[in-house]
């Protein structure tokens, strides 16, 4: 019994990293293209700027752990990261909503599938 | 004694309207904020700027502004339809109750009653930091968000 639930303890403490980063919004993405996202890719379309002369960067700062602030407002913008900011990335309608904004916003255009998946890759790799 | 009695009319007319006719009738409302507010209305447009209260404009700009959010002063702030819908009723039930023009402005800050009001701020005061625009009305107005702008809660930053 003791050997049982040592096990079980052991078990848990590899499992549950992985179960931390699991983020079901990602996986939403994950599961509707069937491919794979990198940090390296999200990390550069963070920083790519579009055609109107604004990266993702110009309001979210350099690091999404960073509060931001919107460019033509100045309102201060909560952390992107949800190491230091636990609400972001877990209403899949919201995550939608400011894709659509930002990435019309940022890159002139919508941002695929692909692209939401790394970005949300890198930003999730933000510790 | 006939003609002046029609005089009398006119002239009474006119000056009601007058009264009415404030800053070219492009008056804001008062009170400017319902006691009830729209959950929506307060956490979208706070999304990304301060909530203007809906009585700053009279309806058909509201109705205006509100068909054109994916293009909103040059960023995509549009919302899911069932939002767009409920935001767009909240605030055209709330709109200003002294607006008589005809006009329907997008901007609060291009009513003939904000020109009035702000006329004497000189440009230095605008371009400031801590204002940089005449949108923030909270910059110096500190009770906006509440539908508060009389002159007791002002405190213009340096």
């Amino acid at each position: 019994m003791k050997l049982t639930l040592t096990t079980t303890i052991a078990a848990l403490a590899v499992a549950l990293p992985f179960a931390a980063s699991a983020n079901p919004v990602l996986d939403g993405y994950k599961a509707e293209i069937k491919g794979t996202f990198t940090v390296a890719a999200g990390e550069k379309l963070y920083n790519t700027v579009g055609p109107n002369q604004l990266a993702c960067a110009s309001c979210h700062t350099a690091s999404p752990k960073n509060v931001g602030k919107h460019a033509k407002t100045n309102k201060a913008i909560d952390p992107l990261a949800p190491s230091v900011n636990a609400k972001r990335f877990t209403d899949a309608a919201t995550v939608e909503k400011w894709f659509k904004r930002n990435c019309n916003d940022a890159l002139g255009r919508a941002c695929t599938t692909q692209e939401k998946g790394d970005f949300m890759t890198y930003v999730l790799s933000i510790k | 004694m006939t003609i002046i009695k029609p005089l009398l009319v006119a002239v009474l007319l006119a000056s009601s309207f007058a009264a009415h006719a404030k800053y070219n009738g492009e008056d804001r409302g008062k009170p400017m904020l319902p006691a009830q507010v729209n959950a929506k209305w307060q956490a979208e447009c706070s999304g990304c700027h301060m909530v203007y209260p809906p009585g700053l404009l009279p309806a058909a700009s509201w109705k205006k502004l509100m068909t054109g959010l994916d293009k909103h002063f040059g960023v995509d702030a549009s919302v899911a339809a069932a939002d767009q819908a409920e935001i767009t009723a909240f605030l055209v039930a709330n709109p200003s109750n002294r607006w008589t023009a005809t006009t329907a402005p997008l901007r609060t800050t291009e009513g003939e009653w904000f020109k009035a009001k702000h006329g004497g701020i000189k440009a230095e005061v605008w371009s400031r930091a801590a204002v940089k625009s005449k949108s923030n009305c909270t910059a110096c107005h500190t009770g906006a968000e509440k539908g508060v702008f009389d002159e007791h809660n002002i405190r213009i930053p340096n």
